[in-house]
């Protein structure tokens, strides 16, 4: 009997958690999209950080081993967050809409492979920590993995473009 | 009234024959690749600027995986899904073809058993390659990974799975002539070979006419998806207003000007643009800009 009111218990919990989920304006939602706001906020603050560190390896922006270093830092730093919250299931673009989010449902699939994609960036991130200060060349060997760990994650895990 | 017949018989007949001689598949010359020799080293900057990996590789394969050419990716369209077959040097990819019976794929779209491929296979553009390129991309792909996964069959339906109809197709989709006429530089040039002849950028960036086949009065002008959803983007001067250095630090980077990265297929096409000498993504850069 213990364990038929386990399974109500998980079945009731479950059924709360699946029509949360799917309600269009209760807390959930809320978390939601907080969640979702505040990943593209940390994407940009990728981009933000990588902005300064490509401009110097594409030569539009002139070189300077402290200003890229500290760049780097912010981007190791930001790449090692923890990011469990920031994910939620149901802040995929499929229920939320394109306009929202452009995260594909693949990411919280059973066989997604996005944890491993974002340790890869922090190592091409951690690695970009180490380079950027040791002089433009240094800089630029580093970037092409930095770009390469980018796209790796965004060529399976977000809608193509438009 | 049986001499009318006579006639709707004999014209169905004339009809019949005349596209049998039309759809025929032509090949090359027998000596089409006599005397070439393979540079691997050179092939290997054609494989990955004629984009080969981005299909022919397993769909989740990264870094040195992207070598083993045991094909999967599925190429959805208007006509049914093609199944990029494997083309590993193996017996189950093209281990036997000689450099002829690639060149034949290639240039002019058609197997070594003499039966027509399917456009999947980019050969309206590859019909513009150098046979020098075809030998030393030869050379290069003997080099790769032996896989034994067995290629799949397209899902095509009728009449799309008879094959003797793309000699039609073709007659009105293949030509040997350069969209862009004029290259002013030798380096547009090089870009025309690059894009026009390996990378294939017009596949996807250019819209489609009725019968599948590029709309060249709208090169480069954006298209839709031919997965289905959503558009691939327009980069054609008027609307790609990138300069040239960001349109060649994105191919070697994935960066667009705002650091925003590449993905979907464009993140693959980057993936093999990185491998390329930088002169050469300048080179396709300049292209661009060169278009009308």
């Amino acid at each position: 009997m213990k364990y038929g009111f386990g399974l109500i218990a998980g079945a009731a919990i479950a059924a709360v958690v699946g029509t949360a989920a799917i309600s269009d304006n209760g807390p959930d939602t809320k978390a939601i999209n907080a969640a979702v706001k505040a990943r593209q906020s940390q994407m940009t603050l990728y981009a933000f950080n990588i902005s300064l560190l490509g401009g110097m390896a594409k030569g539009d922006v002139e070189y300077d081993a402290a200003a890229a270093s500290a760049a780097a830092a912010n981007l190791a730093a930001l790449s090692k967050l923890d990011q469990s919250r920031l994910w939620p299931q149901g802040s995929d673009n499929v229920a939320l809409g394109d306009e929202m989010t452009e995260a594909l449902p693949a990411i919280w699939a059973a066989d997604s492979d996005v944890g491993k994609k974002a340790m890869a960036l922090a190592d091409a991130a951690t690695a970009m920590e180490a380079a950027a200060g040791g002089g433009l060349d240094s800089l630029r060997g580093a970037i092409g993995p930095l770009g390469k760990s980018c796209g790796s994650c965004h060529e399976t895990y977000r809608k193509a473009d438009d | 009234m049986r001499s009318f017949l006579k006639v709707v018989v004999i014209l169905g007949l004339a009809v019949a024959g005349a596209l049998w001689v039309l759809s025929r598949p032509n090949t090359l010359p027998a000596d089409a690749m006599n005397g070439l020799v393979g540079d691997p080293e050179r092939g290997e900057t054609v494989f990955w600027a004629g984009g080969c990996a981005s299909c022919h590789a397993a769909p989740k394969a990264e870094g040195e995986e992207k070598l083993v050419l045991s094909g999967g990716y599925r190429i959805d369209s208007p006509f049914g899904t093609f199944l990029a077959p494997n083309i590993s040097p193996g017996p189950a990819g093209i281990g036997a073809w000689s450099a002829q019976d690639l060149a034949n794929a290639l240039i002019a779209g058609v197997s070594p058993q003499g039966q027509h491929l399917y456009p999947a296979l980019p050969y309206t553009t590859y019909t513009h390659m150098r046979t020098q390129d075809v030998a030393d991309l030869k050379a290069y792909m003997d080099t790769l990974p032996v896989s034994d996964v067995a290629s799949l069959p397209h899902e095509l339906s009728f009449p799309f799975n008879i094959r003797r109809g793309l000699g039609l197709w073709k007659r009105i989709n293949l030509t040997e002539e350069w969209t862009l006429t004029q290259a002013s530089t030798p380096e547009i040039e090089r870009g025309r070979y690059l894009v026009e002849a390996l990378g294939h950028c017009a596949e996807c960036h250019t819209p489609r006419d009725i019968t599948g086949g590029l709309d060249r009065s709208r090169w480069m002008q954006g298209a839709p998806n031919p997965s289905g959803k959503g558009k691939i983007p327009a980069i054609d001067p008027a609307n790609l207003t990138w300069s040239a250095g960001d349109i060649a630090y994105y191919l070697e980077t994935g960066f667009t000007p705002e650091y925003d990265s590449a993905g979907g297929q464009m993140a693959k096409v980057v993936a093999g643009m990185a491998h390329l000498d930088p002169d050469d993504r300048a080179a396709i850069a300049a292209y661009l800009k060169a278009l009308p």
